[in-house]
């Protein structure tokens, strides 16, 4: 396993797309401390960028791996390894290379406008486990999607509408779902909604960590009350990692099973 | 009859203020040198000017108030008063007026206190420059740091009050002046007005104040050039206006706090000229607020601009700028050619159900927020401001 997840990761690192991506997250951090000059600031517009970007490119990126190097895995498997390493090995490649960059590119600028002197090296962290976190759970799920799917354009259109499920239908759901249940305590049933949602768990958990959180008032008291806890914090870090884990265990399930 | 000067000092034959004021005459002018006073309820029965040299402490050890003005004409000057004594039974103050007239109270430095200097039934005085520094830390046992009650015509000036419970204190206290005055970290609010009428302020500053600056059941208030900032909490203001009318607010900055301006049921005020710059909210208008105006402010990256919980609007919004105003100006004229609704959906949706907040910042809320500036179904559809500037008013 290890040897794939060598090979796949060295690929992916050699590749233009990593490149691109690793790119596209420098400027954005240069861009934004150049504008801003407030790290605790670009901070908050960072997390924007991070919980709506880092899924949909990880779901993209993860499909098209899968069935770009569909022919390389026939040939892999017409070999003495066991599935499930050649699988892991590709999705912890690619996982990885796409971690690497995500953290490269934005640590860079980060440190160099002084990230370390600066108390918000915290918030900072907290933002680079959660995109970690996410890359790794949307990662996993598109190969899920793409290995339970043989037709190219209807794993990318599940793919694509997972990303669109999380980001975007489940807060519209959550959303009516507050407004028709007005009359009722809608506390525990947001905490929990908010958790079932990595998107909304990782945004949740980085907005109570800065100023920001006092807009949120009630409710956010109540947010605070369970996050700020050391509990809270460990539940919901316990919660993304079986995000992480549940595809992964798929993706072993589908892979033993599945008839190449 | 010649006004004459007496020297109290440590070691002179005059040690005490308290004996001192008892033998002196009506103005006459009492020099206290420097060094340490232990005296509490000092009365000042008589027109005096009792001046420090050198700032010398006045210490009430604890044991209760410390001056007692009851007098007119009274001047207290330069003295350095520390520990006055907390009560659950009476508001002790470091200096205490009671109905005097024409009194002046000027560079002094409070500590330790209970309550600093507390204005009861006087009027046409001066309050000024003086420094009041108290260490609250809970609302039950602390004071106020300048205390007015059913006093008026009287200037309160370039003082410094902070960690105090209420910095400024104003109740049934008509045609009063704060000007230049720094009030900072108090307990609860940086200035508080209740049932005070034409009074004015100006160039303040409240900065860091547990919930800010409250204004409540006053008429015809002027508010000039003050800077709010950073009032930040979950219960913090920089300003909030409960039933004030007629009031004119001008030239204001009002800089990240939680909410820039709480308006209930405030009517007839004039708002402009003023900065709201990154704010939660800029302003939030709960209930029955009708014909305001808000005229040439500059709106600059306030989480919310404008939180609105009614569908009815009688206030105008016109020629200010708005940081998110992504509008055009074709005709050049500075002026942008499409209204600006400062409301957003959003916005109108926690004020329905305070609990959607928790979706702040997400895509969903970003998407369903343009759809409803493209064409508003739900927030008021004259809440708009027909006349957005392009550039921010300088």
């Amino acid at each position: 396993m290890l040897k794939i997840l060598k090979y796949s990761f060295y690929d992916l690192i050699r590749s233009r797309w990593s490149y691109v991506y690793f790119l596209f997250y420098l400027a954005l951090g240069f861009v934004l401390l150049f504008l801003n000059n407030d790290v605790s600031k670009a901070v908050i517009t960072l997390m924007n960028v991070i919980i709506v970007l880092i899924p949909l490119i990880g779901t993209i990126f993860g499909v098209m791996y899968y069935y770009n190097s569909r022919e390389f895995t026939e040939l892999l498997l017409a070999q003495p390894i066991k599935r499930s390493s050649i699988f892991m090995g590709q999705y912890f490649g690619v996982a990885g290379s796409l971690t690497l960059s995500l953290v490269l590119g934005l640590g860079i600028p980060f440190v160099l406008y002084g990230l370390m002197q600066s108390n918000a090296i915290f918030d900072f962290s907290l933002l680079l486990v959660t995109g970690a976190f996410l890359t790794f759970i949307f990662v996993g799920l598109s190969f899920v999607i793409a290995i339970s799917n043989e037709n190219k354009i209807k794993g990318f259109g599940y793919a694509v509408l997972l990303w669109l499920f999380l980001a975007v239908i489940y807060d519209g759901l959550f959303l009516m779902s507050l407004i028709v249940f007005e009359e009722y305590p809608l506390d525990k049933f947001s905490l929990v909604a908010t958790i079932l949602n990595p998107i909304d768990l990782s945004r949740i958990l980085i907005l109570l960590k800065l100023d920001i959180s006092a807009l949120l008032g009630y409710t956010g008291a109540i947010f605070k009350k369970f996050f700020g806890t050391n509990l809270g914090f460990l539940i919901s870090l316990a919660i993304l990692l079986l995000w992480s884990i549940l595809p992964i265990l798929g993706l072993r399930y589908k892979a033993g099973k599945k008839d190449f | 009859m010649r006004a004459s000067i007496w020297k109290v000092c440590n070691t002179c034959e005059n040690s005490s203020i308290k004996e001192t004021i008892a033998r002196a005459h009506a103005y006459d002018t009492l020099l206290v040198q420097k060094g340490r006073y232990r005296e509490f309820e000092i009365l000042v029965d008589k027109p005096l000017v009792i001046r420090g040299i050198g700032y010398p402490i006045v210490d009430g050890e604890k044991k209760g108030e410390i001056f007692r003005v009851t007098s007119d004409h009274v001047t207290l000057d330069g003295l350095f008063i520390v520990n006055v004594g907390v009560s659950y039974t009476k508001d002790n103050a470091a200096i205490r007026v009671i109905q005097s007239k024409n009194f002046q109270i000027k560079n002094m430095v409070l500590e330790q206190l209970f309550f600093g200097i507390y204005l009861e039934k006087s009027s046409h005085g001066k309050v000024y420059h003086n420094r009041i520094i108290g260490e609250a830390v809970d609302e039950y046992n602390s004071g106020n740091g300048i205390q007015l009650w059913y006093s008026s015509d009287i200037e309160v000036l370039k003082n410094h009050v902070q960690g105090t419970r209420d910095g400024i204190y104003l109740e049934f206290s008509d045609r009063v002046t704060i000007s230049e005055n720094v009030s900072m970290d108090n307990l609860r609010y940086g200035l508080h007005f209740m049932f005070s009428n034409n009074d004015i302020y100006t160039n303040n500053t409240f900065e860091n104040n547990g919930a800010g600056v409250a204004v409540m059941f006053s008429k015809f208030i002027t508010m000039k050039n003050n800077t709010f900032r950073k009032n930040w909490g979950t219960a913090a203001y920089g300003m909030l206006l409960k039933e004030i009318n007629d009031a004119e607010i001008k030239g204001n900055i009002f800089e990240e706090n939680t909410i820039g301006i709480n308006i209930e049921g405030s009517n007839r005020i004039k708002y402009t000229d003023n900065d709201f710059i990154g704010n939660g909210w800029a302003i939030r208008v709960i209930g029955a607020c009708y014909t305001n105006s808000f005229k040439g402010n500059n709106f600059l990256y306030n989480s919310f601009d404008i939180s609105y919980n009614s569908k009815l609007n009688d206030n105008v919004f016109e020629g200010n700028f708005w940081s998110s105003y992504t509008g055009y100006d074709l005709d050049k004229d500075g002026i942008g050619d499409v209204p600006y609704r400062p409301v957003k959906l959003f916005s109108y949706v926690v004020n329905r159900t305070p609990e959607t907040i928790v979706l702040l910042r997400s895509l969903f809320m970003d998407i369903i927020d343009f759809s409803e500036r493209v064409s508003p179904v739900f927030t008021p559809d004259n809440l708009k401001d027909a006349q957005p500037l392009m550039k921010v008013r300088s």
